[in-house]
């Protein structure tokens, strides 16, 4: 067991934790932050991503351990005083979600793709969110509301 | 339709923005796997390494005295396990041999269950599995379906490997190609595929006393909670399924699964909830597969490019075992061969055969993107082999707009479409003419880089379906769906639907229709679903079937609404019952009083019931169920224009047009969402994706590294519009939409492929059209000669 020390959408937490614990199982099942799923083992599909001390990370290949110190934002840290996220906006007006299970993790890519390139092509967009894996949409729709919102500005 | 049906469109061809989701982009989601309950235990498998094996000892003693270790069990402690459901035995003869959900004697695939460990955690329980002592006298795995017929072959079953033979026909088929001009052979792979649902398989299971409640990542609930009752003896009334927030099915969680019986009888053998959440190469190598077929196709035709006869026959690989609907997929491309085209006879034969591989089973499309597929290929071909424009060919041979309805040789009678319409629009938007233009300059030049112009004039048959057609092609349920509608005292609306959503948006398709019947303002309704004790009927989502037949079930349970609202608003108006109208909300009394009522104050006055006419009871609400008297035949033109390497084998797509015509569209949005995923998918299996076993029958493809799924660098974007020829076959005037992207896509990328280096004498590339398939199919091509 190792002590760890992580502030989560805000809130510190300090656990003890096995040292092979991944961070997302620690999200999920420690701290109840459901909101960030598992879509593999392998570290392909980019549905686990959450913001660590302000770049995305896919929180199944990290270990909780490694995350001690860390500031961490998941997609239910993203939303400000009840005020969505211009990026979860514009998923919402793009129809960029079916299922929405990759979305958490789609946005917070988004969000480091956004925060690295404010203003990218879509091929850049493309290329930026080739870490994560959508079976519904085809992509059309989210590279849609990344520009779109990339159009309005994303300030956060 | 009755006078309320024919009210102005406000909501319907309105593009709401969806409902659901405000809880999916903050993270508010149900998944099953989020799922906790107190006492709750993780349940993990031991799964086969040997394509076939006889099991000769499983140990799980070791297993079971590790710390944390609840409970651990092999298959011969569930002598009550039974085996698991295939509801659609094709032929009277079909081989079905039993499948048991934890394997006792032998296994049949990589990845078959043989033994379960409980624990109190998902780490401990993956550390008991590797405690598990299993041994296995392997035997040879049966990995071909073109020898698994031999005599020398060995058994996957002891029956044998085939599992049936089922032959179809109409017309004179040895007369259509006795002395035809042309007659043309084709031989194609569908390839086996993966569903990939974002979302992995997870199910908890508790029970308390006699009552179980099973959460499942399914698209299923009802069908599932009929299984459980009918094959696994537990008393119907007694089981609730829940199908929470569900991440994409696409078929593959059309399923009774072995791992959903067990975590019921587990959870009961050990007096707890338990939770099983498959990892995403656990369920590559357990989740039903999809596709898988060999193809011989034969056309016969005219000079001038008339179809005089097809003929078919299938090799379709069952995989180990029959699972829920497995051999009546390749079935149910039996219908679709044909077409949009007419013809003088059609000849169809499909042996299903077992393989020591995962089973198949419904994958996007099910049955009619491999019809699709050989039939738009071939016509691609014939069209070569005649010196014909492939646009001109498919022409003047499929049915005209005035033709409709119209019986095809297959004995299906198409309700409406418009091919010319939607083929014009393709046309214009893709700028087909100057393509052509440009694909012969570059053709003459030599340029290393090629065009191609691939053409896909499909139609599928979907909306899942009449009972009487299920049931004449000895399917095991029905195909109507339920709906309710419940007004409550304050003129808000619960609606409850037998159809389960998982991505699809009904929350907001179905608000839409009720807003649209009742008046009632959009915000105003709440969907329910995929709960069997909060909707106790249905069958559920699959096969395109939800709006054709759970909406059109919808607006039947609005109409009674709206007719038991008119009674009540008799009296309130003080105006005979026929004399009341309804628009927009709003009961008013014909010529009358100019009194009027909205919906919500006789929602009010039913509830509090106090003045209701004599006879009348106080509720408004009601029940429909709805079974269509045909299927759903959505169609359209897809173009694509495709980039080829000669050099490398690269294949890109430059363009990609897609005109769908799925008759009236409830949500413009929504449908552009499916079509674009259905693209995505049928692109997919033309470009990346193939499961592949080894010569041992080791699945090779178990991750997302192997098993290609496009991101969205892999991805062009798409032009799509649409063409509405409303369906005549129900109120609403819709078709279904969910597939129809698929079904299309796939050969109008191959036949693009196809188009850019078929000049070089290239005549097939197998599917996955990878750059060394096309590189290596390019310089075969040079080698023997080249153009033809
Ligand atoms: S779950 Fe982390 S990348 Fe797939
Ligand atoms: S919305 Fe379903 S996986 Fe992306």
């Amino acid at each position: 067991m190792a002590r760890i020390t992580v502030t989560v959408d805000g809130v510190t937490y300090s656990d003890d934790v096995e040292p092979r614990l991944l961070l997302v199982h620690y999200l999920r099942e420690r701290l109840g932050k459901t909101g960030t799923p598992i879509g593999c083992d392998t570290s392909n599909c980019g549905a686990c991503t959450v913001q660590m001390d302000g770049a995305s990370v896919k929180s199944c290949s990290v270990l909780a351990v490694q995350a001690d110190g860390a500031d961490i934002t998941t997609i239910q840290g993203l939303a400000q005083d009840g005020e969505w996220h211009p990026l979860q906006r514009a998923f919402h007006e793009q129809h960029a979600l079916q299922c929405g299970y990759c979305t958490p993790g789609m946005i917070m890519a988004a969000v480091d793709l956004l925060r690295t390139n404010p203003h990218p092509t879509e091929q850049e967009i493309r290329e930026g969110l080739e870490g994560n894996l959508c079976r519904c949409t085809g992509y059309e729709n989210i590279v849609r509301a990344v520009k779109s919102a990339a159009e309005t500005g994303v300030t956060s | 339709m009755t006078a309320e049906t024919a009210a102005p469109a406000a909501e319907f061809g309105r593009s709401r923005l969806r409902k659901e989701d405000a809880r999916l982009i903050t993270g508010q989601t149900n998944w099953t796997d989020n799922i906790t309950l107190p006492g709750l235990v993780h349940m993990a498998f031991v799964r086969s390494p040997f394509a076939h094996a006889r099991i000769t000892s499983v140990d799980v003693s070791a297993a079971r005295a590790m710390p944390g270790v609840i409970a651990a069990f092999s298959g011969v402690d569930f002598p009550e396990q039974g085996s698991l459901p295939c509801a659609w035995p094709v032929t009277p003869d079909i081989v079905m041999p039993p499948h048991p959900p934890m394997a006792t004697e032998e296994v049949r695939y990589v990845g078959e269950a043989v033994a379960v460990v409980v624990a109190r955690d998902r780490y401990a329980a993956a550390d008991a599995v590797e405690a598990v002592q299993v041994e296995y006298e392997p035997l040879p795995p049966v990995l071909d379906m073109r020898t698994a017929l031999d005599e020398s072959s060995p058994k996957v079953h002891p029956q044998g490997n085939k599992c049936f033979e089922w032959v179809f026909g109409n017309g004179d088929i040895d007369a259509a190609f006795r002395d035809a001009p042309v007659v043309l052979e084709r031989n194609y792979r569908q390839q086996r595929l993966i569903p990939s649902a974002m979302e992995p398989r997870a199910v908890v299971a508790a029970w308390v006393a006699d009552e179980v409640t099973l959460w499942s990542a399914t698209q299923i609930p009802h069908v599932l909670r009929f299984a459980l009752a009918a094959f696994f003896a537990i008393p119907e009334q007694n089981i609730r399924v829940i199908a929470p927030d569900v991440g994409g099915g696409f078929g593959s969680k059309l399923q009774v699964t072995a791992e959903e019986v067990l975590a019921v009888l587990v959870a009961k053998r050990v007096g707890r909830p338990v939770k099983w959440t498959e990892s995403r190469s656990e369920g590559n190598l357990t989740v039903h597969h999809g596709r898988d077929q060999w193809q011989r196709i034969r056309v016969a035709a005219d000079h001038d490019g008339r179809l005089r006869g097809l003929s078919v026959d299938l090799l379709a690989n069952m995989g180990a075992y029959l699972m829920l609907v497995t051999p009546g997929v390749p079935l149910l491309g039996a219908f679709m061969f044909n077409s949009i085209y007419k013809m003088d006879a059609y000849s169809f034969r499909c042996t299903g055969i077992f393989t020591t591989e995962v089973p198949t089973d419904a994958y996007r499309g099910a049955g009619r993107p491999e019809a699709t597929f050989g039939i738009e290929r071939t016509m691609d071909e014939l069209a070569s082999e005649l010196g014909m424009d492939p646009m001109e060919l498919r022409r003047r041979n499929w049915i005209k707009h005035e033709e409709f309805p119209f019986t095809t040789i297959a004995g299906l009678t198409y309700d409406s479409g418009n091919y010319e319409a939607a083929t014009a629009r393709a046309v214009e938007l893709f700028g087909y003419h100057d393509l052509r233009a440009e694909q012969e300059r570059r053709r003459a030049s030599g340029d290393p880089v090629q065009l191609g112009i691939g053409i896909s004039t499909f139609t599928e048959m979907c909306g899942l379906a009449p009972s009487r057609v299920l049931g004449s092609l000895s399917y095991g349920a029905g195909g109507w769906e339920s709906a309710s509608v419940r007004m409550l005292p304050t003129g808000k609306v619960e609606v409850v639907t037998g159809s389960s959503a998982h991505g699809q948006g009904h929350e907001t398709a179905w608000s839409q229709i009720v807003a649209e019947k009742l008046g009632v303002p959009f915000e105003d309704i709440r969907v329910l679903h995929g709960d069997t004790q909060v909707s106790p009927k249905g069958m559920d989502t699959y096969g395109s079937r939800s709006l054709t037949v759970g909406g059109v079930a919808l607006n039947g349970a609005c109409d009674k609404v709206i007719a038991k609202a008119k009674v009540i608003a008799s009296g309130m108006l003080e105006a005979p019952p026929e004399e009341i109208e309804f628009a927009h909300g709003v009961f008013s009394a014909r010529g009358g009083s100019g009194k009027t009522s909205t919906i919500q104050e006789i929602a009010l006055a039913t509830f509090a019931a106090h003045n209701l006419p004599d006879g009348v009871e106080p509720s408004l609400d009601s029940e429909a169920t709805y079974d269509p008297d045909n299927f759903s035949f959505p169609h359209g033109t897809h173009l694509c224009a495709t980039e080829v390497d000669t050099e490398t084998g690269e294949v890109s797509i430059r363009s990609y047009v897609a005109v769908d015509d799925v008759g009236r569209a409830v949500n413009p949005l929504i449908v552009e969402g499916q079509v674009h995923g259905g693209l995505a998918q049928g692109i997919a299996q033309a470009l990346f994706e193939e499961a592949v076993y080894d010569d041992d029958g080791n699945l090779l493809t178990t991750t997302l590294a192997d098993y290609l799924i496009p991101s969205a660098a892999d991805l062009p974007s798409y032009i799509t519009d649409r063409t509405e020829t409303p369906a005549t076959t129900n109120p609403l005037g819709v078709k279904g939409v969910g597939e129809a992207g698929t079904i299309a896509s796939t050969p109008a990328v191959v036949n693009a492929i196809l188009d850019a280096v078929r000049h070089l004498g290239v005549r097939d590339i197998p599917m996955p059209c990878t750059p060394e398939r096309v590189w290596r199919a390019v310089q075969a091509a040079r080698e023997s000669g080249g153009a033809r």
